[in-house]
């Protein structure tokens, strides 16, 4: 636990806290993009650790919680088919749609099932011959080498009941989305550790040139987000724009290959709507020409469903960066984990979620802080 | 749900064509893919997704994020009980 109990003492975290006040002259706002650094943030109470005026804004990097209701609806639809063995992670589970959930249908008509890896469902698909067996493949870049190979391994097998209802989502086209709105706040980003892992950071540098924004890849240990920030800041003041790695020990500049090269056989990107966002051009993943017979949407016909997303909520703007969790009058009272309004509280990486799970809807909660740098 | 999991590769076996091992985590052993790092050896730690080792790591790196997981409540997943081959139900 040497690491934690650094953290606990808080004699590297304090360090790092007084380089970043040393350093900061100004105002910044530095977006976190993956949504487990934002539960650790949040957890960790390391934006209220942050002197006055470097501000955290949580970004889109939820899979669950941007998967558009439409698509949350045709899973329901799929699963609540008698032919159907309905496989998700479990996230996805409580996730309403516009008619419950699929922890509702599970316990009702459908057969619903939580895997631990997109395989299971080849198991299960050869244990049921006589059942479709389709699985929600959500997720951004680090689940699709996962996805990716499920869709490979039932061609390859030759197995004609097993589909992929896929929801895959892309981060450099969320940034670009979220930089080029002229509400934009945001001017530094901490870059996602394990996206990058897969996919490397490259693709990031035409992003930190175009808009003059530096990205720093970052962990999600409150440490290494501490270390992010105060590289961000560093950039920031010194007026540089570049791509940096706070995570070498685990990523470097090109990624995974092996699962590069699988994930571009299996999938395009494609056009995809982000819940909360809307319409973002070219931002995830769709199945290739030849996986087509392993697209669920194609296999069972599902139409598209018109839904309709509470007026009250603010998620959108939460995503990007725009509004925090308490500028919304739903947050905390008709909007929470239990009865969720929107995306950001429907999965507990949700910036609304982990400001709730840990007290922040209460009155006054904001007032208790891990530190007293404001 | 983008974080990975480090594990200590315990056993490698090849399954319908892929490289699988057996990852221990703490005290529970899963099997995930090695076919996205398919140079891991018995005995070194590798960052697992969804079953699915996507990165090596050093057994300092492991441990340490391990521990940052359990502390975040974010290693629920291993809780989910595995499918067996044969009946397609969990064992």
């Amino acid at each position: 636990m040497k690491y934690l109990d650094e953290y606990r003492d808080g004699d590297i975290a304090a360090k790092l806290v007084e380089r970043i006040k040393r350093m900061q002259t100004r105002p910044w706002v530095i977006m976190e993009v993956c949504g487990g650094q934002t539960h650790s943030i949040v957890k960790n109470g390391i934006d209220h650790l942050l002197p006055k005026g470097v501000e955290l804004v949580h970004g889109p990097g939820c899979p669950v919680c941007v998967t558009p209701l439409e698509m949350i609806d045709k899973a329901h639809a799929i699963a609540r088919r008698p032919d159907v063995i309905f496989c998700s992670f479990g996230d996805m589970l409580r996730v309403p749609g516009s008619d419950g959930d699929l922890f509702s249908i599970k316990s009702s008509v459908g057969d619903v099932r939580v895997v631990y890896s997109p395989l299971d469902c080849i198991k299960i698909a050869r244990a049921n011959p006589d059942k479709q067996v389709v699985f929600f493949a959500i997720g951004f870049e680090t689940t699709a080498p996962a996805n990716a190979m499920l869709a490979w391994q039932a061609r390859q097998m030759g197995l004609t009941n097993v589909s992929l209802l896929v929801s895959h989502v892309l981060v450099p086209p969320a940034i670009e989305a979220i930089l080029s709105s002229p509400q934009n706040r945001v001017q530094g980003y901490l870059g996602p550790g394990h996206v990058c892992a897969v996919v490397g950071y490259a693709e990031y540098e035409p992003l930190a040139a175009r808009f003059h924004v530096p990205i720093v890849v970052t962990g999600f240990e409150p440490l290494d987000i501490l270390e992010g920030v105060l590289m961000v800041i560093d950039q920031l003041e010194s007026g540089r724009a570049d791509v940096e790695n706070q995570y070498s020990r685990v990523l470097d500049r090109g990624g995974n290959r092996p699962a590069q090269d699988l994930i571009g056989k299996v999938f395009e990107v494609s056009d995809r709507k982000w819940r909360g966002v809307g319409m973002i051009p070219r931002s995830g993943f769709q199945l290739r020409d030849e996986f087509r017979a392993f697209d669920a949407e194609h296999r069972f016909s599902v139409q598209a469903i018109d839904t309709m997303e509470p007026a009250v909520c603010i998620s959108g703007q939460i995503l990007q960066g725009i509004k925090k969790p308490h500028d919304c009058p739903a947050f905390g009272t008709e909007c929470n984990p239990q009865h969720p309004l929107g995306a950001t509280m429907v999965s507990a990486e949700g910036a609304c979620a982990a400001y709730y799970a840990y007290g922040r809807h209460l009155k006054d909660a904001d007032l208790v802080t891990l530190g007293d740098n404001r | 749900m983008c974080l990975a999991i480090p594990g200590k590769v315990v056993e490698t076996f090849t399954a319908e064509g892929m490289h699988m091992a057996r990852v221990q985590f703490g005290g529970v052993t899963r099997e995930a893919c090695l076919d996205y790092v398919p140079e891991t050896q018995v005995g070194e730690y590798v960052l697992v997704h969804v079953g699915f080792a996507i990165s090596r790591v050093d057994e300092e790196e492991a441990r340490r994020t391990y521990e940052a997981l359990a502390e975040l409540d974010q290693l629920g997943e291993l809780d989910i009980p595995e499918v067996s081959d044969r009946s397609g139900g969990v064992s």
